[in-house]
């Protein structure tokens, strides 16, 4: 088990300063994420634009990896559609939980993520943030939880 | 004359090295490092000597309790008896038929919400609780509360995590019927004024249990002394097995109260017309009990009376203080509760890091916190944190345990910046 695998530079660095951090006024859908075993909770807001996500922003209470998958997830998703973000959390599910996943280029800084694999009680930590934006491109506005 | 030969020979000093040995499971490693179990609190580990009585009530005596006549359903009935009466002079209570052996503090606490408070509470009565229980010791006042349009209500603590003792003296009013309390936080590790408590919901009428599954590892528990009517806890949280636990209820109100589960041991007699009730205890232990859990408790109770509950309790309260003032040294350590009077708990948060962190920090270096909201999460709320890290202490943790702990959060503290 190799803590520095975990907590990565780019982990330490989007916890202590989560990108697109806040609310969005307007905005087109929220959803809400639960995580009961930590008390992780956080709020994804979204607007659309022709089917795509124009902007994100998140705001919640969470542990170092939760905050720093949401920082980075609502990096990543900008620009995309529901079905390239789904493909998108795919990659990035077999990342957290197979141990021969290799991350591709296309990841980027998403790839920081691999160390939580070897730190199963984690991997909902870093999944709570893509379950939460699924939630709210599918349903607009609801609560989700990772139990 | 007592007196005399222990002042001549002073006490000697706990020996939680020597006690340590008797924790086989302590003796393995952890990601790489000796493991350093610091989370009593939540589940004690066992001593071979409970583990041995568990092994021989198996190996030698197992069969159904109360059946048969043949040897070994006497052997068993006879094992799962005694274990009762090590119960009964545990806790001093007057009699066996005042201990009900349960799956635990949870269970305890949900019978009598039941059996005892279902069939009273009426509308307009009062059930009071305090703002630092487990949600054991409250969900099932709430679930009452539903059933009988009884109200809940809450004492309030204060920053420190104590109870507020005037405000709960105050919403002691002639409308309580039950006051339910934790004799120690197992959040916080507040130790509460039970009797004072137990004292003042009596003078109102009130019926009073206390919830004693953090307190029984570190205090003698005389439950006639304290006086109170219900007292409940685990066997897991006295270094005995998982899954036994015990009501203590004194014999005129169990006696007074309907039975909260039917089946077979509860009966005296089962027609399709009328069925009678056995005696107590048995009335409350409706199917095949936790024989080797009875066993087991019993073991541990034995094992801890050897020790010396005042000397487990100075060891862990030495450990406390020293782990108390190591964290005061590390920057941004902040301690939730800080209570005069606590008992082997120390729960904390460290800024910049979540509690969740450094549970994973502290993991990979081999030392076992807990994290979370510890099944107290309005003590979360009051504080207004989401969780903390808690360390909690055992009659087998020595001051090399302490030493890794405060290490580990350095660690963490130099992962976090």
């Amino acid at each position: 088990m190799d803590l520095k695998e975990l907590y990565r530079d780019v982990i330490l660095d989007h916890n202590k300063r989560p990108r697109n951090f806040g609310t969005l006024v307007p905005s087109d859908a929220h959803a809400e994420g639960h995580n009961p075993l930590c008390g992780d909770q956080l709020t994804v807001w979204l607007r659309m634009k022709d089917g795509a996500i124009e902007d994100i922003r998140f705001e919640g209470k969470g542990c170092a990896i939760s905050t720093a998958s949401a920082s980075l997830m609502t990096e990543a998703v900008k620009g995309k559609d529901r079905t390239a973000v789904m493909a998108l959390y795919g990659r990035i599910h077999a990342l957290l939980t197979q141990q021969d996943a290799v991350p591709d280029a296309s990841l980027g800084k998403l790839a920081a993520l691999s160390g939580v694999r070897e730190f199963p009680a984690r991997v909902k930590c870093a999944s709570l943030c893509w379950h939460t934006l699924g939630a709210a491109l599918e349903r607009g506005a609801a609560t989700v939880t990772t139990e | 004359m007592s007196a005399t030969a222990s002042l001549a020979a002073p006490r000697p000093a706990f020996d939680a090295a020597r006690v340590r040995r008797d924790f086989p499971i302590l003796e393995q490693r952890v990601n790489g490092r000796p493991l350093v179990y610091l989370d009593s609190a939540a589940s004690g580990q066992r001593p071979l000597p409970v583990l041995r009585a568990v092994e021989r009530y198996e190996t030698h005596c197992h069969a159904n309790v109360h059946r048969g006549v043949h040897a070994l359903s006497q052997a068993a009935t006879e094992a799962f008896e005694g274990a009762r009466e090590r119960v009964r002079r545990f806790i001093n209570a007057a009699s066996v038929r005042e201990i009900v052996f349960v799956r635990g503090t949870t269970e305890a606490i949900n019978l009598v919400a039941q059996s005892f408070g279902r069939p009273r509470l009426a509308p307009g009565e009062e059930i009071l609780i305090t703002a630092l229980e487990h949600h054991a010791n409250i969900v099932p006042w709430q679930m009452v509360c539903e059933q009988t349009g009884a109200t809940l209500k809450v004492a309030p603590i204060d920053r420190r995590g104590e109870l507020v003792l005037d405000r709960f003296l105050e919403l002691l009013s002639p409308r309580t019927r039950v006051v339910a309390v934790a004799q120690v936080s197992n959040a916080l590790g507040t130790v509460l004024p039970v009797k004072q408590i137990t004292d003042a919901a009596h003078a109102r009428g009130a019926v009073v249990l206390i919830d004693g599954a953090q307190a029984i590892p570190h205090s003698r528990i005389d439950v006639r002394e304290l006086g109170c009517d219900f007292y409940a806890f685990s066997g897991h949280k006295l270094y005995g097995p998982t899954g036994i636990g015990v009501l203590y209820g004194r014999e005129e109100l169990l006696a007074a109260m309907p039975p909260w589960q039917g089946g077979g041991d509860m009966i005296r007699t089962v027609s399709f017309e009328k069925t009678t009730y056995n005696d107590l205890p048995w009335k409350f232990e409706a199917g095949t009990p936790n024989i080797s859990g009875a066993v087991g408790l019993a073991a541990a109770m034995d094992y801890v009376k050897d020790l010396g509950l005042a000397a487990i309790a100075g060891h862990e309260q030495r450990l406390l203080e020293l782990a108390t003032a190591g964290l005061a040294r590390i920057a941004g350590i902040r301690i939730i509760g800080t209570a005069v009077r606590k008992a082997s708990v120390l729960s904390f948060t460290m800024e910049g890091c979540h509690p969740h962190d450094l549970g994973t920090i502290l993991d990979a270096e081999g030392v076992a916190i807990r994290t979370g909201h510890h099944c107290a999460m309005p003590v979360m709320t009051f504080f207004d944190i989401p969780a903390t890290a808690r360390a909690s202490f055992g009659c087998y943790n020595t001051e090399e345990d302490v030493e890794a702990l405060l290490a580990a959060l350095a660690k963490a503290r130099e992962v976090f910046g």
